[in-house]
């Protein structure tokens, strides 16, 4: 069993599943379109505050949203012991860990491209900056806080009290990719400021913690 | 050992009455601060000992992942703890000393906000250690204690881009570095005296932890002998 059939195959069985229940995704998307209105109660930005904050708001509300998808990665494989049925198998830990993490890239990328939209029109976006640079930010920092994520998820299961121990322990660790995220997306909204430095870090800041994460994931599944 | 222990407590507690008596009243008074710039010799220390322990606390977690002995465990949870604690009295008396000079008790510089996320990330680290069962606490929190130092220098580097406008560092880097000698004196005698107190405090926090599983170890054993009657 290669790395590469083992991540495809898990993947393969969690899109499908997820593609016929649709409950993370369905949960995402209630979530984080609540707390869009919400802010928009909270703050009711005119056109120009909503672009100074939008960043802020957007990324705030994505990351609260995949926090409710990521808690539920690991839930389903400890039902009849899937997870220890995989730590006795031969199947390489790094496969798995990757086809969760590209699972959840998927749906978070999914629920961001629906909830653009929405951003736009509730709170009057216009970008000033490049557009293809939002989506190279939304795609470097959606992996910073997935790949993070589906670690402490694993991390978080094995404790008690495990759906609030996840934002515990991966808000601190994130600051840095939120922060990222956050003024780069403003900078490109606004036009005021070049993005470059932001999205060199947040590359920089993927490359560090997926290495992170495949080197560790192996003991955290195995810790007893 | 236990002896060299006692030695060295007997050390640090005349080596800390010392250093407060050449903080308090040997140093003299700072020209445009006054006497509140005297939590220098606190601050400073302070800082210097929860990195001390951050890093062996780091140290221990990579040790424990390797051996998968208790005693790298039970120092990495000892060095947490003592880290966490210095780390608070660095936040607390930054904003007392930051109050009367700079006229604000917070400014989002990148050194205040870089220890504020440390705290964070170790305190997180403690929650986790806290609430994890069984025999995995060992692993997860090892596991934790390594990306929380490797997330140090990205916040770090972020926040001093995210605020480049921050005032110059006051002490220890710039034109401000050199101390007047008297001052230099009592800050290193400090110095020296708080990183002893910062081990005294692992060392019986370290004791403390392997007590604590040796205890747990001893009721799991009776429990067990107690199910087979």
């Amino acid at each position: 069993m290669t790395t590469f059939s083992v991540t495809r195959a898990t993947l393969h069985k969690d899109l499908r599943m997820e593609w016929r229940s649709k409950d993370a995704i369905n949960s995402m998307l209630f979530f984080a379109l609540l707390v869009v209105v919400i802010f928009s109660f909270a703050f009711n930005p005119t056109a120009e505050q909503s672009r100074q904050i939008a960043g802020g708001l957007v990324w705030v509300a994505f990351l609260f949203a995949a926090v409710v998808a990521l808690n539920q990665t690991w839930a389903r494989e400890l039902r009849n012991q899937v997870l220890d049925a995989y730590r006795v198998s031969p199947a390489p830990p790094n496969a798995l860990f990757l086809a969760k993490a590209i699972g959840n890239f998927l749906f978070v990328i999914v629920l961001e491209a629906l909830m653009a939209p929405l951003f736009v029109v509730f709170y009057n976006l216009r970008s000033v900056g490049p557009l293809w640079q939002l989506i190279v930010v939304a795609l470097l920092g959606t992996w910073a806080l997935v790949v993070n994520g589906t670690f402490f998820a694993a991390l978080s299961i094995r404790t008690r009290s495990r759906e609030i121990m996840l934002p515990l322990v991966l808000f601190p660790i994130s600051i840095p990719a939120l922060l990222g995220m956050v003024d780069a997306t403003t900078s490109i909204l606004t036009g005021d400021a070049s993005p470059d430095f932001w999205i060199k870090m947040l590359a920089v800041y993927d490359v560090v913690f997926t290495a992170v994460c495949l080197l560790l994931f192996e003991s955290v599944l195995n810790a007893e | 050992m236990k002896q060299l222990f006692i030695a060295f407590v007997v050390l640090t507690v005349t080596l800390l009455a010392y250093s407060t008596y050449q903080a308090l009243l040997v140093a003299p008074t700072e020209q445009t601060m006054g006497e509140v710039q005297r939590i220098f010799y606190y601050h400073v220390p302070s800082a210097w000992t929860a990195g001390v322990c951050f890093f062996v606390n780091f140290l221990a977690s990579i040790l424990y992942l390797w051996k998968r002995n208790a005693k790298s465990d039970a120092l990495a949870a000892a060095s947490a703890e003592v880290g966490v604690m210095f780390c608070t009295i660095v936040l607390i008396t930054g904003p007392i000393w930051a109050r009367p000079v700079w006229g604000i008790w917070w400014t989002w510089d990148a050194r205040l906000t870089t220890t504020l996320v440390l705290w964070l990330i170790y305190v997180s680290y403690l929650v986790l250690r806290r609430f994890s069962t069984g025999g995995q606490t060992q692993v997860l929190a090892a596991a934790l204690a390594i990306f929380g130092f490797v997330d140090v220098p990205i916040v770090y580097m972020t926040i001093r881009w995210f605020r480049t406008q921050h005032p110059a560092p006051v002490m220890g880097g710039g034109e401000n570095s050199g101390l007047a000698p008297e001052m230099l004196h009592a800050f290193l005698w400090n110095l020296l005296a708080f990183t002893c107190v910062g081990i005294v405090l692992m060392v019986l926090r370290y004791r403390l932890q392997m007590l604590e599983e040796r205890v747990e170890a001893a009721h799991a054993a009776a429990a067990l002998e107690g199910g087979t009657q």
